[in-house]
């Protein structure tokens, strides 16, 4: 046990063992997989929907289309079920179904997108100056933030939209908004419990400045609970401005909107329709196909997230 | 006889990214007899858990069973159906978790909490389920029986917490316990005191455990037959006295080794004078600080120091010990400016610095460095060995491009690390890695004070000696000086020149170590040395029958305005003087400070 035992009797090395087994890195399930290829299908269709749509998504189709040998010779165009010439069915206008879900992808999607966009910058950006600076200024702009919460989302949107009127930016602004109160919770969250960590802590006996602890300190540790919020936060944005649609006020006709087809073609519903069907099965298949992978990501990082996010 | 428990030939293996199986326990087989304590005694890695786990017919998310039997009464429970592990676990089969205060749900009273798995199990009604719980807080000796289970878990201390842990998983009359580390996050005294208890509690109800621990003095007061892992695998086998008188194998002779010798006189590491000069590098006067809002008279709400005083010389190691909740790292956060002083200077180059860090000049800054405890959350996980080091050396002297990478270089080399873990994240180093890096990152703004605060308290023991030997030559390469908090005093007596023994946020004695180690010794001072534990068998009962260890032993550390406030823990306090008055501070002769009611000549007895 003394020294000089050890001196005398060296022993063998034995070398320091890792803590634990390497991490995991992160696996898709099937459910995740399949949840990736029917985001990517999406995303494709963006980009190329509009030039593989059979018409434009304002056409009303003529009636010479739907005329059959030995039938009517002046034949509805409304509510059609599926066909050759219109392999989705037409909406109550006798508009091609499919042509409409391909624009609207666009639409729906990329409007979607931006105020998801905007609703991180804003709330990103005042959460973590709150969760950094402390004091007056976290309780002011929680305060604040807390006030906005507490108005139903769908009334604050109606009551401005109402006001302004419903254009793509007023849209988006709104939504960005009303969407960057519940991201501000949660990046002032993630970011008090990264600002009281020993590293920020070291970095700060350093004597560094606020930019690099926010940039280089806070952000990377962040940014994967952030991406996975993004996620559903996305999805929630897609269902508001569907709602609003739905309602209404959201994207104005003639322009395609999933959720606007929904509404435009309820009465179809009566008749055997598929119309207001097909934009709420686009609607479903992006929103759970996003949650499916974010449940992957979530359970990649022990749970913890979802449990925040709730 | 049949075993209690048979482990046969046990094989887990943890399944890797591409589908192969990495093997983490290989081939393990022991048994466990009814009435014994077999002790797993490994390092982080060496599987001990994983094995004690097993018993549960349990494996951590992402290991699994491949092979072997794990029989309970001859009963296999690794195929059991999970219908009937359930009814094992908890009834007959027990698990006590290293942190209490993470194991108790802090919204449900105590008692029900420790009836819970008894009455789940259908064992007994909730009314003898209490009686039963009652008896066993007598057995662990925890006060106010009758009307602990009424109490919540925070407003009992954190030994009390950990023995009712035990209440817990005895409750239901298990036939076996597995105790995961239940005493390593404790101060010494209040380990004995949870030790004793476990001991007694499991010798009065004839139950048999499994204890793992990477502590082999710990292991030879509680354990009948001890199996020392490395690596998955069994080293040495046999029974405590055995073990640990004659060990037979290189790896328990290594583990033996580095345990630390008892902390006494004569084993400070004495620095020579060569870095010395007239001014001392860093010195705190009169400080007081503390927590909460700051009242009138300029004091904070809590206050935590209390006139603390300390000269840290050029080139020289203070050791600053005391429990939990003592103010230790108080002191080592006033002094980097993370924490302002409400009152006294900090002192560096005998230049009086800024209480608040964000004004002092970033060259003060980059003369006092702070290195955590936890290298684990000290580093940022999202940033590179190099990037981790590489910032100071950028921030502070201004380095770039060829001139900061070869300062990399040299710094891995001093920390003795390799080259090529520059390009890793944190989390693939491994503990005592991970806090080399941590050194490194201090020592790459060439500071000349460094605080060290509990830097090898969540290490091994051999891991932890190895980062003290590199200190130790660390701290002759470069003259740079130490400031090394820790609740250790073993290790604190064999790295430090001096040694300040805080108290309730107060110097109860401070001096050169061999002059602290020595008599007269603050009563203080002479628990925390008896406190720790020897390598053999018997000494707990021998220590219980202490003086000190029958009156200072399992009481908190309380703040308090007036008096001593050791008083109500010590041996020979004098009634209406020590908890009316603050006691004065008694010169012993070269630097060497009591503070105490009682004189020099009556502390040597």
């Amino acid at each position: 046990m003394s020294e000089m035992e050890e001196q005398t009797n060296p022993a063998p090395q034995f070398e320091e063992l890792p803590d634990a087994p390497p991490k995991p890195r992160l696996k898709l399930s099937w459910p995740g997989k399949l949840g990736a290829v029917l985001v990517l299908f999406w995303v494709v269709i963006i980009f190329i929907g509009p030039s593989i749509a059979p018409y434009y998504e304002a056409d009303i189709l003529d009636e010479e289309l739907f005329i059959v040998p030995g039938g009517d010779e002046y034949p509805d165009t409304d509510f059609q079920m599926p066909s050759k010439v219109a392999y989705l069915g037409t909406d109550y206008l006798g508009r091609d179904t499919l042509s409409r879900i391909l624009y609207g992808a666009r639409t729906t999607i990329g409007i979607s997108f931006v105020a998801t966009m905007l609703a991180y910058l804003i709330g990103v950006t005042l959460g973590i100056a709150a969760a950094v600076g402390g004091g007056w200024l976290d309780t002011g702009l929680s305060r604040i933030n807390d006030a906005f919460l507490s108005i139903p989302h769908i009334m604050l949107g109606l009551i401005v939209i109402a006001a302004v009127g419903s254009t793509i930016p007023i849209l988006i602004g709104i939504t960005g908004f009303i969407y960057a109160t519940s991201v501000f919770r949660i990046a002032r969250s993630l970011g008090q419990d990264v600002m009281v960590s020993d590293f920020v802590e070291a970095a700060k006996v350093r004597g560094e400045g606020l930019w690099w602890i926010i940039t280089r300190e806070i952000l990377p540790n962040i940014a994967m609970p952030l991406a996975t919020d993004f996620g559903l936060r996305f999805v929630y944005i897609i269902l508001f401005i569907s709602s609003l649609s739905f309602l209404g006020l959201g994207v104005q006709p003639p322009m395609s909107d999933w959720g606007s087809m929904v509404k435009e073609n309820l009465a179809g519903l009566l008749y055997g329709s598929i119309a207001p069907l097909v934009p709420s099965l686009a609607i479903a298949t992006l929103t759970i196909a996003i949650n499916m992978i974010v449940d992957d990501i979530s359970a990649h990082s022990g749970g913890k997230l979802a449990k925040r996010m709730i | 006889m049949l075993a209690l428990l048979e482990i046969d030939q046990l094989q887990i293996d943890a399944r890797k990214d591409d589908g192969s199986l990495l093997p983490i326990v290989k081939g393990v087989s022991f048994n466990v007899n009814r009435g014994e304590v077999v002790a797993l005694i490994g390092e982080s890695g060496s599987g001990k858990t994983t094995i004690a786990l097993s018993a549960l017919g349990y494996t951590k998310p992402g290991l699994e069973f491949t092979g072997g039997e794990v029989r309970l009464e001859g009963q296999d429970v690794i195929t059991m159906p999970s219908e009937e592990k359930r009814q094992l676990r908890g009834e007959r089969v027990a698990y006590l978790a290293q942190s209490a205060a993470a194991t108790f749900n802090p919204a449900l009273t105590i008692g029900e909490q420790v009836t819970e798995s008894a009455v789940l199990h259908g064992h007994f009604n909730q009314e003898e389920a209490t009686q039963r719980a009652v008896s066993l807080y007598h057995a662990l000796e925890l006060p106010d029986p009758e009307r602990l289970g009424k109490r919540y878990p925070h407003q009992v201390s954190g030994g009390q917490l950990q023995r009712l842990m035990a209440a817990m998983a005895l409750c239901s009359k298990p036939d076996l316990l597995v105790l995961d580390e239940p005493t390593t996050a404790l101060d010494v005294t209040t380990q004995i005191e949870v030790l004793k208890s476990f001991k007694s509690v499991i010798k009065q109800e004839g139950s048999s455990a499994i204890y793992v621990t990477h502590d082999l003095s710990v292991v030879a007061q509680i354990a009948d037959h001890i199996i020392v892992l490395y690596a998955g695998e069994i080293q040495e086998h046999g029974n405590a006295g055995q073990v640990i008188n004659q060990p037979s194998h290189d790896y328990t002779r290594r583990l033996m080794a580095a345990v630390r010798p008892l902390p006494a006189a004569g084993q400070g590491d004495e620095t020579s004078g060569e870095h010395r000069r007239d001014t001392p590098a860093l010195e705190v006067k009169n400080i007081i600080a503390g927590y909460g809002r700051k009242q009138a008279d300029g004091t904070p709400a809590i206050t935590v120091l209390r006139d603390v005083h300390m000269t840290i010389e050029r080139g020289h190691t203070v050791g600053i010990i005391g429990e939990s909740g003592c103010g230790k790292s108080t002191l080592a956060r006033v002094m980097s400016g993370l924490l302002p002083a409400s009152k006294g200077e900090v002192l560096l180059d005998g230049e009086a610095l800024q209480p608040d860090l964000r004004k002092r000049s970033r060259n003060q800054l980059q003369k006092i460095q702070f290195v955590f405890q936890m290298a684990d959350t000290a580093l940022n996980p999202r940033q590179r060995i190099d990037q981790i080091l590489g910032r100071p050396l950028e921030f502070y002297l201004g380095l770039k491009g060829q001139e900061k990478r070869r300062r990399i270089a040299e710094l891995l080399q001093m920390v003795e690390l390799p080259q090529e873990f520059a390009g890793r994240y944190p989390e693939e180093l491994s503990g005592g890695q991970k806090q080399r890096v941590n050194l490194a990152r201090a020592l790459a703004a060439s500071p000349e004070v460094l605080l060290c605060d509990e830097v090898i308290s969540a290490l091994d023991t051999i891991v932890g000696a190895n980062i003290i030997e590199l200190l130790k030559r660390l701290r002759k390469q470069t003259g740079v000086s130490f400031v090394f908090i820790s609740h250790d005093l073993s290790t604190v007596a064999s790295f430090a020149d001096e040694i300040v023994v805080l108290y309730a946020g107060r110097v109860v004695e401070q001096g050169k170590t061999d002059h602290v180690l020595a008599p007269p010794y603050h009563p203080y001072t002479r628990l925390l040395i008896s406190s720790v534990p020897e390598l053999r068998v018997g000494w707990l009962e021998e220590t219980m029958q202490t003086q000190e260890a029958q009156a200072g032993i399992d009481r908190v550390v309380k703040l308090t305005d007036i008096g001593c406030p050791f008083f109500d823990r010590c041996p020979i306090a004098i009634e209406d003087t020590c908890d009316r008055e603050a006691p004065p501070i008694r010169n012993i002769g070269d630097g060497h400070t009591i503070a105490c009611h009682r004189s020099a000549e009556e502390f040597v007895r």
